[in-house]
This record gives C-alpha cells, sequence and structure tokens, in this order.
C-alpha cells in the first residue's frame, strides 16, 4: 500500500494546479497520470485563456462582470451564474500569476500580455501565446512542480475508486510499465482526468481522451452531470481532425463555402465568423449538408490575407500542422475544415470548491462538472476552469485536511477495492469470449459520430442508446489478444473501453430525454429551447441495470435568460 | 508518393524487445493496409488493435505538441504522429525505439536520463525580487523584442530526440545533453529571470555546454526544427563573456 494524504489523479493543467497549492498549504501530495505530465492533452490547447485583464487597446472597458455575460449567454443560460462570477473575478489574478511563474505569454507594444478577440466575447479579452497556449501554460505550470519536488506516478492508470459510505479512502492503480496494480491509501483524491473526445469517431482530442476517470468516479456513486452537453469544435483540419485554433478566426480569418460566399452572414450577421462554437459548427454542418461544402465535407478557413508576417506571428503552430498534416499552408491556400467532437462540457458533478457527493473526492478540469460552461463552452474559457477550479480544489482539499473533524483513510476499503480490481483483472485475461474488443470500441466510435453528433433526433438517439446496451452486453464477452504484464496497451485500453460505454450511455440517455435544443445539443424534432421545461441540470447515476437520470436546479442570478442572438 | 502505397499495402518491421524475457532484440514484420495521409502512430495503432496486442508504444495527441512518440524511423529522428507513411521513401517503414536509452519494451524506452538532465537545470522562472514590484499584483513587464527571443526555445516537447542521437551523452552519461542545456537558455534569454549567474555555474561544468562538440545532431534530429546547439553556444558565450571580461 502507497499512502498520501492527497493524491491527484491526472496531470495536465488542473491537477497540477490542485497539487501545487495542496503542497504550498502542507499538505503530502502525490499526482498520478497514466502519461508524464507534459503529455497531458492540456499542451493541445492554442488560442488562449480568458481573462479581463483590459490590456488590448479595444478591451479597456471589460471587467469580470462583463466575461461572466459572456459565458452565462455562450453556455444558454445553463451554467450556474455563481460559480462563472467567481470564475470570471479570479481569472485576471490566475492569469498574472501564471505569468509571473514563467508563462511566455505574447506581450502587447509595451509590454502587458496580448489578448486576442474569441467567439462569443464582447472585448478581446484572450490572453495568449503565440497560438501554443496550452503547451506555454502546461510546461510552467510543470517547472513549478519540479521547483516543489512534488512527487509525481508517471505512467501510473488510476483503474478503482475506494469510496464506502460516502468516505474517501483512496483508489487503485496500474504501475504500466510492470503491470502491477497497487493501492493507494488517501484521505482525499482529486479526480483531474479531462474529456471523454475519444468516444467519437472524429475528435480534436488527444489519443488519451477516453473518459475513464469520469466511468470511474460515475462507478463509485458519483453522479455526471449534463453530460449530454458535448461541444463540437468549428474548425478541424479535414482528414485528421487536428484543431485548427478560434485565435485563426480571431485574428482575421474567413470561412467560405463552395459558392465563395462568407456564409456566416446568413447565421450570426453581427459577429460573423466570432460567433459562439455551437453556432459556427451548426452553420458549416448545414451548409455542407445542403451542398454548399467541398467534396461534400468541408469548408474553407481562409487565412491568405492576414498576410505571411501575421500568420508566421501569431499562428506559427496551426501554418505547421497544415503543412505536416493536410499539405497545405495557410499562407498560400484556404484551409480544409470541418467541425469535430472538441470539449465534454458536463462531467462529474461538483461545486466551485471541487466537491462532490463523497466527502474527501473531488474534481476539477474538463472532468469536473460545475457548472461554468453549461450548454456551450465559450472558447478560452476550459485553460481558465482548469486553473481556476484546479487551485480551488487544492485550497479545498487542504482546508478539509487540516479540518478540526480530520478524516481518516480505510487500508481495509483499500485492500477490498485492491482485491476486486485485480479479480476483475485475472477474469478479463482469462477470459475465453468470442467477441473482439476492437469491433465494440470501432462501432461504439461511429454510433456516437453519427447518432449523437451535433443535430440530434428521437430516432437517431433511442436507436443509439439501443446500440450502446448490445454493446455493453458484447463487451461483457470480450477476450483480449494479449495478456503479459508489462506495458499492456490491450488490457490497459478494454478496461478504458467499459468507461467509454457508461460514458456514452450517459450521453445519448441525457440528450434522448431534454426535449429541448439549448446551446450545443441541437434537436431537430424540438428545435427551441424550453426555460419552463429544462432550464435544469441533468444528472445522471450509476446503476447495474443502465443509467438513472434526475434533474438538478440552475443557479441563476442577474441574467435572466434571453433569445441568444449573436 | 513512394513505392510502399502502389499496391494498397505497407509493410511495416518493428523493433520488438522485451528485456526480461528476450536474449536480444529482433523485428517483427507487419502488412497494413495504407490509406492517403496514414502516419506512422496510426500503422502502429493499426497493428496494437488489428494484429498484435502485445506492442508496447508510447502515443497522446497526435499532433506533434505532447513529445510522446519520438522514434528513429527509416534512420532519422522523427515523431511518429507527424510522420506520413508515403513521405518515407522505402519499400517499407522500419520503426525503432530512440537510441541510446534504455529499452523497457519495443518503443518504449527509459526517458529518466532525460528528464534527470531537465530537472538538474532548475528549469523554472526565478525571476528578480525588484521586478516583482513594477506594478504590485500585476505581470513582469516583457517588451515585444525580449519576448521573441524566447521563441525557439519555449518550443521545445520534450520528445529526447535530441538527446537520443546527442554523439555526447553516447559516451557521457552524466552529459545534460541539448534538451536540458536549451531549457537552461529558455530562463537565460528570458528578460524576466535573475538566475543567470547561477544558471551558468550550473551549466559551465564538464558534463555540461564544454561537453557539447558541436556535432549538430541535435539540430538535425529536432522534429521541431529548434536548435539546441544555438542555446548552448550561447550559454558558452555568456560564460567567457562573465569570467573573462567580467560582462553581467
Amino acid at each position: 500500500m502507497i499512502k498520501h494524504q492527497m493524491v491527484v489523479v491526472g496531470a495536465g493543467l488542473a491537477g497540477l494546479r490542485a497539487a501545487i497549492e495542496a503542497h504550498d498549504r502542507g499538505i503530502d501530495v502525490a499526482v498520478i497520470s497514466k502519461v508524464h505530465p507534459v503529455r497531458s492533452h492540456s499542451v493541445a490547447a492554442q488560442g488562449g485563456i480568458n481573462g479581463a485583464l483590459a490590456n488590448n487597446p479595444d478591451g479597456k472597458e471589460d471587467n469580470p462582470e462583463r466575461h461572466a455575460f459572456d459565458t452565462v449567454k455562450g453556455s444558454d443560460y445553463l451554467a450556474d451564474q455563481d460559480a462563472v462570477l467567481i470564475m470570471t473575478e479570479d481569472a485576471p489574478k490566475v492569469i498574472i500569476e501564471m505569468e509571473n511563474w514563467g508563462v511566455p505569454f505574447s506581450r502587447t507594444p509595451e509590454g502587458r500580455i496580448a489578448q486576442r478577440p474569441f467567439g462569443g466575447a464582447g472585448f478581446p479579452r484572450t490572453a495568449y501565446a503565440s497560438d501554443k497556449t496550452g503547451h506555454a501554460l502546461l510546461h510552467a505550470m510543470y517547472e513549478q512542480t519540479v521547483k516543489r519536488k512534488i512527487k509525481v506516478y508517471e505512467e501510473w492508470i488510476v483503474l478503482s475508486l475506494a469510496i464506502e459510505d460516502g468516505q474517501t479512502h483512496g483508489l487503485t492503480a496500474m504501475n504500466m510499465l510492470t503491470g502491477q496494480v497497487e493501492g493507494f491509501v488517501a484521505e482525499s483524491v482529486v479526480f483531474a482526468t479531462g474529456g471523454a473526445g475519444r468516444i467519437y469517431k472524429q475528435s480534436t482530442n488527444a489519443m488519451i481522451n477516453t473518459g475513464f476517470g469520469m466511468a470511474i468516479a460515475y462507478k463509485a456513486g458519483i453522479p455526471l452531470k449534463d453530460m449530454e452537453f458535448v461541444q463540437f469544435h468549428p474548425t478541424s483540419l479535414f482528414g485528421t481532425n487536428i484543431l485548427i485554433t478560434e485565435g485563426a478566426r480571431g485574428e482575421g480569418g474567413y470561412l467560405f463555402n463552395n459558392k465563395g460566399e462568407r456564409f456566416m452572414e446568413k447565421y450570426a450577421p453581427s459577429v460573423m465568423e466570432l460567433a459562439p462554437r455551437d453556432i459556427v459548427s451548426r452553420s458549416i454542418f448545414t451548409e455542407v449538408m445542403e451542398g454548399r461544402g467541398f467534396e461534400n465535407a468541408y469548408v474553407h478557413l481562409d487565412l491568405t490575407h492576414l498576410g505571411e508576417e501575421k500568420i508566421k506571428e501569431r499562428l506559427p503552430g496551426i501554418r505547421d500542422i497544415a503543412i505536416h498534416f493536410a499539405g497545405v499552408d495557410p499562407v498560400k491556400e484556404p484551409l480544409p475544415i470541418q467541425p469535430s467532437q472538441h470539449y465534454t462540457m458536463g462531467g462529474i458533478d461538483c461545486n466551485a470548491d471541487g466537491e462532490t457527493v463523497a466527502k474527501g473526492f473531488y474534481a476539477a478540469g474538463e472532468a469536473a462538472c460545475v457548472s461554468v460552461h453549461g450548454a456551450n463552452r465559450l472558447g478560452g474559457n476550459s485553460l481558465l476552469d482548469t486553473i481556476v477550479f484546479g487551485k480551488r480544489a487544492g485550497v479545498a482539499v487542504a482546508k478539509y485536511l487540516n479540518g478540526s473533524n480530520k478524516p481518516k483513510a480505510s487500508e481495509e476499503a483499500v485492500s477490498k477495492a485492491l482485491k476486486s480490481m485485480n479479480d476483475r483483472i485475472a477474469e478479463l485475461k482469462n477470459s475465453t469470449g468470442n467477441e473482439n474488443p476492437q469491433e465494440v470500441r470501432d462501432r461504439l466510435k461511429e454510433v456516437m459520430n453519427q447518432k449523437v453528433g451535433i443535430y440530434r433526433n428521437k430516432e437517431d438517439l433511442a436507436s443509439a442508446l439501443k446500440e450502446i446496451e448490445e454493446l455493453k452486453e458484447r463487451y461483457k464477452h470480450i477476450h483480449l489478444n494479449y495478456k503479459g504484464e508489462k506495458y499492456n496497451l490491450d488490457l490497459i485500453r478494454n478496461l478504458e473501453l467499459e468507461g467509454k460505454l457508461l460514458v456514452a450511455e450517459v450521453i445519448t440517455k441525457g440528450a434522448l430525454l431534454r426535449e429541448e435544443s439549448r446551446g450545443s445539443h441541437s434537436r431537430r424534432d424540438f428545435t427551441e429551447r424550453n426555460d419552463s421545461e429544462w432550464l435544469k441540470h441533468t444528472m445522471a447515476h450509476y446503476a447495474e441495470e443502465g443509467a438513472k437520470i434526475d434533474y438538478k436546479e440552475v443557479t441563476m442570478g442577474t441574467w435572466e435568460p434571453q433569445a441568444r442572438k449573436y | 508518393m513512394s513505392a510502399n502505397q502502389s499496391n494498397g499495402s505497407i509493410k511495416f518491421k518493428v523493433f520488438r524487445f522485451d528485456p526480461d524475457k528476450d536474449q536480444q532484440p529482433y523485428y517483427d514484420t507487419f502488412e497494413l493496409e495504407s490509406r492517403p495521409g496514414m502516419t506512422v502512430l496510426e500503422g502502429l495503432f493499426d497493428i496494437l488493435e488489428r494484429q498484435d496486442g502485445s506492442l508496447a508504444f508510447r502515443y497522446s495527441c497526435r499532433e506533434a505538441i505532447c513529445g510522446s512518440c519520438a522514434l528513429y524511423i527509416n534512420g532519422a529522428y522523427r515523431l511518429a504522429c507527424q510522420t506520413q507513411v508515403s513521405h518515407i521513401d522505402s519499400d517499407e517503414v522500419v520503426v525503432n525505439p530512440l537510441p541510446a536509452l534504455q529499452p523497457v519494451k519495443d518503443l518504449v524506452v527509459d526517458m529518466t536520463p532525460f528528464f534527470e538532465a531537465y530537472h538538474a537545470v532548475d528549469p523554472y522562472l526565478q525571476p528578480a525580487e525588484d521586478l516583482k514590484h513594477v506594478e504590485e499584483g500585476k505581470e513582469y513587464y516583457q517588451n515585444p523584442k525580449d519576448r521573441k527571443k524566447l521563441d525557439m526555445p519555449v518550443d521545445c516537447i520534450l520528445c529526447g530526440s535530441c538527446y537520443s542521437s546527442c554523439p555526447t551523452t553516447w559516451t557521457h552519461e552524466d552529459y545534460l545533453g541539448p534538451a536540458a542545456l536549451l531549457k537552461a537558455y529558455r530562463f537565460v534569454a528570458d528578460s524576466r529571470d535573475d538566475a543567470t549567474a547561477d544558471r551558468l555555474s550550473t551549466v559551465s561544468t564538464e558534463s555540461g555546454i564544454w561537453r557539447c562538440h558541436t556535432a549538430y545532431n541535435c539540430v538535425e534530429a529536432c522534429p521541431k526544427d529548434l536548435n539546441p546547439t544555438f542555446g548552448i553556444q550561447q550559454l558558452k558565450k555568456q560564460t567567457v563573456g562573465k569570467l573573462l571580461l567580467g560582462r553581467k
């Protein structure tokens, strides 16, 4: 048994920020990550991080309230307004803190942090480091953990939680290099395990974003919230679906259909290409479906008018990506782009301190749902979310562990979890079932792509749910292709496959039940937002026979729901 | 398009080794269906998912920013995710792990020495005390010209290609290597950092900058087209300037 007061799972921005905060408050904290920290998906964020710094001459009037309003309107009023205000108030502080920690932000001529326009934002509010902001932030954050000598269990994958009677005792995790499963005894656990993009066939996400952390929490009795809200990013590179930052449009890029029209004129005349992501994605999808795309699959993102110098200075990363992965140089030609799964707005149900229904169990970042993004996240708000709520979770855990009612973790509970995980792995290794797990994985991705995508309807969703149930049944009879111990990707990926199925089921069920259109959730059969019946959070609870769904009130505030026009 | 794609299939010759079980390394050859735009990483996934579940390799972002999948492919250091099969001018794709690092299993190597060197250069900003008070609670100022000096060194993804390619790391296991030295340079070059003297004394050792023979292998190996040797030369220049000329 390995013991720590606090274990953070996931070494992206949220996880590392939580660990740093707790460490600085005297907590014995360790981080567990299935990849080296700088390989975490935060590294791939491009465009920037939002905060009302008011550094841009066009953003002098900006402030946290305006940032909060844009976020709430962008969320289609599903975000909890108190939490949004916490995030936008903290935003300038955490951005400055990250700069003080070494992030090489791009600069204004006066030497301040530069800010660029982004979708759905009233002011140029997005601080950036060229178009590699996630890389710049994650490396600086990791450097701070190195400075503090925070222990990281690298290439260990967490497999289950030990939560009994609403109290956290620790978890089980496998050392991928040896295949050994160990118990970790910890009074407190923070899940910052990222999103679930890889349940879709087309996603901008890293290959590691399987949603497994969400599924582990869910199975341990923590509800998942608002999972039907899946963000499709408007501009992913046709072919590989690698992200092309919203910053490309923020810097002035245009979208064209095959008739050479800037079609956003029809959909969001006042803000054009800088409408929120759900709106731009639907617009592109509609153009392609109505025959105005190229090869019936994509439209053009044109940057050529920005000029070589600006592209090389502000967007060098996406230029490299376009050249290497699509053979297109944006200086000379428009990029072929299409919408693709990008972000999981829903997640582990928690409050603005990361607290969940289980004592000692916390969540932060994309894995969590506070909720600040509601039905549609604004670009530049996810990096912000990771750092603000990662830090807050660290504060909350330290308070919990230093409190008068000091919790005690039970070794026995962890032993039990360890035994059951070892049994599970032995069962999987010994299985002679005739189902090939790869077929289950492939089919799941196909179903999610085809039937739980940008536009949805009852028929598709019902059929998707039925198929997912069948796939869950087939999963029970899978066999492994490799039974060895060391770096057994076959075993790991097939343990994760169970999580993918559970998360997919929750998304689909929530989407089927929600008979309205709100933010990223667009029903062809219920095209309007319906506040009188559906202004509420979806809560999914794990049960052997399938997800149980109920609902929770949205915390409103200053802003009453209005029609969402741009 | 090279010969390897002409018939719709492609051969992958992959390094296999489990030091706990195998006397010595060997190669397995797999025949894969090729498709336009197919990358080496996608080929490895095809093998894992459809032919051999025992294959071990590292992966994450698949877009050349996380640094997981640096490999030695057909005689060159490349990121598997960024390398299109059709760009390899050979009948088969030959995939090896990063040379000069201890094998763990198949294409997975032990990166410990690489990261130990990274840790050894104190890779975090150490701002000046007075800098902190330019304006309380605000960012440190940095003019765009100073920021520009960071463009190259901050783009490092810590993939290990340079370290693996460096003839000096092959013969001197204490050598800090190109990536760690580039990281030291990244902070020396940062107008906000005030630890230049300490940083130079850390790297001005026999296992630091003076061990670099300017072989430029690192420059050739870097999949992000960075120039670690330039950084090392700058560190040498500053060290000499400080020692001989008393420059600050």
